[in-house]
């Protein structure tokens, strides 16, 4: 289980193969699902020039850390990774790596989900934009995390 | 008791607050330390952890702890 907060750029796809490398067993693991956010040029019709992603760093990681310990004692999965950016981000940046390995690809799928969401709704970061204008503003609500009919 | 109250993001831009460390005695629940340090409604949506850990308004506070009021988070 690797769970990081970090204010340093953070590559997800070597992040990903050392640590299966290091940690994941292949005659365990037949499933791995990944969830990447990264930061985008546009929001809410403005171009953004860059974020400012705060925490609350005493209890942002803790957090992180029951959050992972819970999913592996709920779901039958192999491991767990988090890693979460904080600081300053500019567009195209990498925001998060969520990742699940799994014997089977039904719970790599819907525990990477499941996780991602609870991430979004709990645990303490907040995103503040500064616009091409010169403006800042703080992001107050999330996006949908499944796809709505309109 | 002694209490330590911090205020993030937005929240805090919008109270103008700043982190402290307060003394008081007439205080039971974050609902009531809430109304004694900022002196105005709790907006619906405002978020709490007593010791980093999620709380509700109604939770009891006592010595020594660190209440946390931030607004949704939007993380991820």
């Amino acid at each position: 289980m690797l769970v990081k907060v970090t204010a340093q750029a953070i590559e997800p796809w070597n992040i990903l193969a050392h640590y299966e490398q290091q940690h994941i067993q292949s005659e365990h693991t037949g499933a791995a699902a990944v969830f990447v956010g990264v930061m985008r040029k546009h929001n809410e019709g403005d171009e953004v020039k860059s974020m400012y992603l705060e925490h609350y760093p005493a209890m942002t990681e803790k957090f992180l850390q029951k959050l992972a310990q819970k999913t592996m004692q709920q779901w039958d999965i192999n491991d767990v990774l988090i890693v979460h950016r904080v600081g300053q981000l500019f567009p195209d940046d990498p925001i998060v790596v969520v990742a699940i390995w799994s014997a089977h690809r039904a719970e790599a799928f819907t525990v990477c989900r499941e996780l991602m969401e609870q991430l979004k709704t709990q645990a303490p970061f907040w995103k503040k934009e500064q616009l091409h204008n010169g403006e800042y503003r703080w992001i107050e609500k999330n996006t949908h995390g499944y796809i709505v009919n309109t | 008791m002694r209490i330590s109250i911090k205020f993030f993001a937005s929240l805090r831009e919008q109270l103008k607050m700043e982190d402290m460390d307060i003394s008081v005695e007439s205080v039971t629940t974050v609902h009531d330390l809430w109304q004694h340090v900022v002196k105005k409604e709790i907006p619906d949506n405002i978020m709490v952890a007593i010791n980093q850990e999620y709380a509700s308004m109604q939770s009891l506070v006592q010595d020594g702890d660190e209440i946390a009021f931030f607004p949704p988070v939007t993380g991820g």
